[in-house]
């Protein structure tokens, strides 16, 4: 393996330094990247990661809004007949809309999903399928999922939205104590496996703390729901109606960044993708990093500069499903490549990284060549951004460069 | 994007608003108003009225409804969140605005009908029916509790005092009528006609159990007689019954919900979630609430500052009665026409049923730390469901010291046989510990049933194995 490009003095702060020094002087500015990095390397003495263009196409004209990753659309694939033009949001009217259609008892329902919702997810549903069938209901996260418990409880097909993950505490009582523990408790008497609960998830940019929130270690905890998060249009309506059609309540969380930004051709009928199983999207020989949402997006341009920079070959595995979770396509991928790293946008301790290093460790010991690392947000009550001032944007910390640092540091010391 | 977070706010603000005008309203013109709401939810004998029963309202939405056109050329309130009429002079409207709601009864103490048109007119064959059913849940917790002191079973919870608000309102609904029940309505699925074997393999979580023995005991539940099964939780039933209740809605299957809860329960958040709810989403729904007096040791004037529960149904916009739980017929009349109407008109109501929890709050508990011997005596001596509805029975000779006596005899033999059976049953086989978490049985749940499996081969003698079912 060739690691010539990387200095040996390379420290985790200066990274961070250089990282936030480099974004600061390519906001506004068209200095072009070359230039900023000789700058960074110039002042510091050192050879930092070359970052070339073609890792970061966006970086070069940093906006106020702009994501600190590119989405990359799916392959397209006509397995399902006819596709259309779709982002997130109309991915997921689309799911919603093939079940209304198809199933007589199921409603959806929540604050403001009348009018299409304030991300537009129904938007067009309540003129199409009457309005005792797409429903606002009054602002009370525990009374939406309670109501939907219910539904379900008889017979019916309950789609609830919870306007921000974040908002969902409320409901955690009858998420956790009631929808996860009604089929065992009653033994198998009731059940309310037809709830499914949508909710926007995770960083945006100026959704500064309570409008950022990735809870989903919360529920992972718990057993007896499923937890689900697609990274892009195609996954949010195949795995959104197989969290409709599945037998068990599920959690569906939504990479709200994504729900404009991330446009794929999605195909127009229904269709599937099976819930707990993880996809490899990048095979590789020597690190396997795992994300899920929007983080796969970045873990994906991590793979390539780390290829580029580093001379790293990654496997970069989309865990999609976070409980019950794939457990044996992440071990036969570090069983192959010997090294693990898991981001995810929540805090790291407690997050369901911790879970995952955990089993990784037990399952895969022998075959592990450094320790696990995880790179997640800090241990404060921020998620991973940043947001008092956007264009600062130093949520990048879990950027690119941050990952990429870090498999050369923590997974090949290279120091 | 940003916009939407801006919507947020500008609502946020929107709704501070109108809460603030609603008080505003409310006390300026809202007085005579409140009164008459509270006279008409009192009112037993307008309920009847033709004009209500035109009101059939299949999924309208409230709220435009009460909008009043913008272009109204009166001086009146123009405010979406409510309609009144301004008022000139300062008044805040006074907290017992609604108070004093008359508690709805058919027999006196001593089972004499007050009033002959309220007489449900039952036939002699249901009422000992009824009395049967009482008395018979009276005896199984007896023996439960005798049981659990014995340390025969982990856990009980008994039902004196209450059996009137139980057994009244199971008759009055329709078999297909689905329960959302809190955990002290025992005699529901005892009415219902859930055996005494199955009350008894619940409580000793045996082979038999339906819930697998999953659960403490007390906590029952039957598919085959619509009765939701209990979870510990307060109040969590509440928006549940609500939702199950807006299905059968939708089904158009002449069916309600029935859903119980205790004073205390009725101050958690999920129970102002649910009345909310079906209230606004029209819901077929009775919301029975039980208010015995205590929530443990709390008793009511720690719970509430407001006329007890059914003072909060107009605040819901929802119909509501207040009933002597201890008056099995006025109970059942309540309960009848509150499901009649709530399927015809597609609305919930709210019973308050008075009565008294004369056992401990659990096995447990002593409530002798928190009430006096006295004070449990007077409702065990002098006004209870069982001994009125006895009187009752008495007075038209359908009942004798012999019937009680024989009747005495063989409840307890019923009882003692089922308690018997269970008992010397086994418990549930140990991999039942694994189903049903999801439908399916992931694989790491798979893993640790094997684990758990190889663990008990290897070391069966150290665990009482011939204990439970193979």
């Amino acid at each position: 393996m060739s690691l010539t490009s990387f200095s040996p003095s390379w420290s985790d702060t200066t990274a961070m330094a250089a990282a936030a020094r480099f974004l600061l002087r390519t906001a506004g500015s068209k200095a072009s990247i070359t230039n900023v990095n000789s700058c960074v390397h110039s002042k510091l003495g050192l050879t930092p990661l070359r970052v070339s263009p073609s890792c970061i196409p966006h970086a070069k004209t940093q906006k106020r809004h702009a994501a600190h990753f590119t989405f990359q659309p799916d392959p397209v694939s006509t397995k399902y007949g006819p596709m259309q033009k779709m982002n997130l949001f109309q991915s997921v009217t689309s799911a919603l809309d093939n079940t209304l259609a198809s199933d007589p008892t199921a409603v959806i329902f929540g604050e403001d999903v009348a009018f299409g919702g304030v991300f537009r997810c129904t938007v067009g549903l309540r003129d199409k399928y009457g309005k005792d069938r797409v429903f606002n209901t009054p602002l009370c996260e525990q009374g939406i999922v309670g109501f939907g418990i219910g539904l379900a409880v008889a017979g019916a097909t309950a789609i609830a939205e919870i306007q921000f993950a974040d908002y969902i505490f409320p409901a955690f009582d009858q998420i956790v104590n009631e929808a996860a523990k009604y089929r065992y408790r009653s033994g198998n008497l009731f059940d309310c496996g037809n709830l499914t609960i949508r909710a926007p998830w995770g960083c945006v940019g100026h959704g500064s703390l309570y409008h950022s929130q990735s809870p989903e270690a919360f529920f992972a905890h718990c057993p007896g729901i499923k937890v689900v998060i697609p990274r892009g249009p195609v996954q949010a309506k195949g795995l959104l109606l197989s969290c409709i059609a599945d037998k068990n309540p599920c959690i569906f969380f939504e990479p709200k960044i994504l729900y404009r930004a991330a446009v794929d051709q999605v195909p127009v009928e229904p269709y599937q993708i099976p819930l707990s199983q993880a996809e490899v999207l990048q095979e590789g020989s020597d690190v396997t990093l795992v994300a899920w949402g929007t983080q796969v997006h970045v873990i994906r341009e991590v793979a390539a500069m780390a290829q580029e920079k580093l001379g790293v070959s990654c496997e970069v595995v989309d865990l999609q499903t976070i409980l019950p979770w794939d457990t044996e396509t992440v071990c036969k991928s570090v069983v192959k490549t010997g090294r693990l790293l898991i981001s995810h946008e929540a805090p790291v301790t407690g997050g369901f990284a911790a879970e995952i290093s955990s089993t990784v460790q037990e399952e895969c010991f022998l075959n592990l060549e450094a320790p696990i690392a995880r790179v997640c947000g800090r241990r404060t009550s921020w998620t991973s951004e940043f947001s008092i001032s956007p264009p600062i944007r130093l949520n990048l910390i879990l950027s690119q460069y941050m990952l990429t640092t870090e498999i050369a540091r923590r997974l090949f010391r290279m120091h | 994007m940003q916009s939407i977070y801006f919507n947020k706010i500008t609502k946020g603000v929107r709704l501070v608003k109108r809460t603030d005008l609603k008080i505003k309203m409310a006390a300026i013109g809202g007085l005579r108003r409140l009164c008459k709401i509270s006279f008409n939810a009192v009112c037993q004998n307008n309920r009847l009225k033709a004009s209500r029963l035109c009101q059939y309202r299949a999924f309208r939405v409230n709220g435009i409804l009460h909008q009043q056109p913008f272009d109204s050329p009166t001086e009146k309130p123009q405010f979406p969140g409510a309609s009144a009429d301004f008022v000139d002079h300062l008044e805040f409207i006074q907290p017992n605005v609604i108070s004093g709601i008359p508690v709805y009864r058919v027999m006196d103490r001593q089972g004499q009908i007050i009033n002959p048109s309220e007489d449900p007119q039952i036939p002699k064959e249901e009422v000992l029916n009824f009395y049967q059913k009482m008395t018979l849940l009276n005896t199984m917790d007896r023996i439960l509790y005798e049981s659990q002191r014995q340390g025969r079973i982990s856990f009980y919870m008994t039902n004196y005092g209450e059996e009137g608000t139980h057994i009244g309102s199971a008759a009055a609904l329709d078999p297909n009528d689905l329960v959302f029940g809190q955990y002290r309505e025992a005699g529901v699925l005892m009415y219902r006609g859930f055996p005494l074997d199955l009350f008894m393999a619940q409580c000793y979580a045996n082979a038999d159990d339906l819930g697998k023995g999953r659960q403490m005991p007390v906590h029952y539940g039957s598919r085959d007689l619509n009765f939701v099964t209990i979870s510990s939780p307060l109040a969590t039933q509440i928006p549940q019954a609500a939702g199950a209740a807006y299905a059968m809605k939708r089904e158009n299957s002449n069916r309600a919900v029935i859903c119980y809860f205790g004073e205390g329960a009725a101050s958690e958040g999920d129970a102002h979630a649910g009345f909310n709810f079906a209230a606004t989403l029209e819901c077929p729904i009775i919301f029975f609430c039980r208010n015995n007096g205590y929530a443990i040791s709390t008793p009511t004037n720690e719970q509430y500052r407001g006329d007890g529960i059914a003072a909060r149904g107009p605040g819901y916009g929802m119909l509501s009665i207040r009933v002597d739980g201890n008056d099995v017929f006025a109970v059942y009349n309540a309960t009848k026409e509150a499901r009649r109407r709530a399927i015809a008109e597609n609305q919930p109501f709210l019973i308050e049923a008075m009565t008294y929890r004369i056992g401990h709050h659990s096995t447990s508990d002593d409530s002798s730390a928190y009430r006096s011997v006295d004070e449990v005596n007077y409702w065990d001596k002098q006004d209870h469901p069982i001994s009125r509805l006895r009187h009752y029975m008495t007075a038209r000779g359908w009942w004798g010291e012999d019937e009680e006596r024989a009747w005495r005899k063989q409840s307890r033999k019923l009882v003692m046989e089922a308690f018997e059976k269970a008992e010397r049953r086994l418990k549930p086989r140990p991999e039942l510990l694994f189903s049903d978490v999801y439908q399916e049985m992931p694989t790491s749940l798979e893993k640790q049933k094997e684990s758990l499996w190889r663990h008990l081969q290897q070391y069966k003698e150290h665990y009482p194995l011939d204990l439970y079912d193979k």
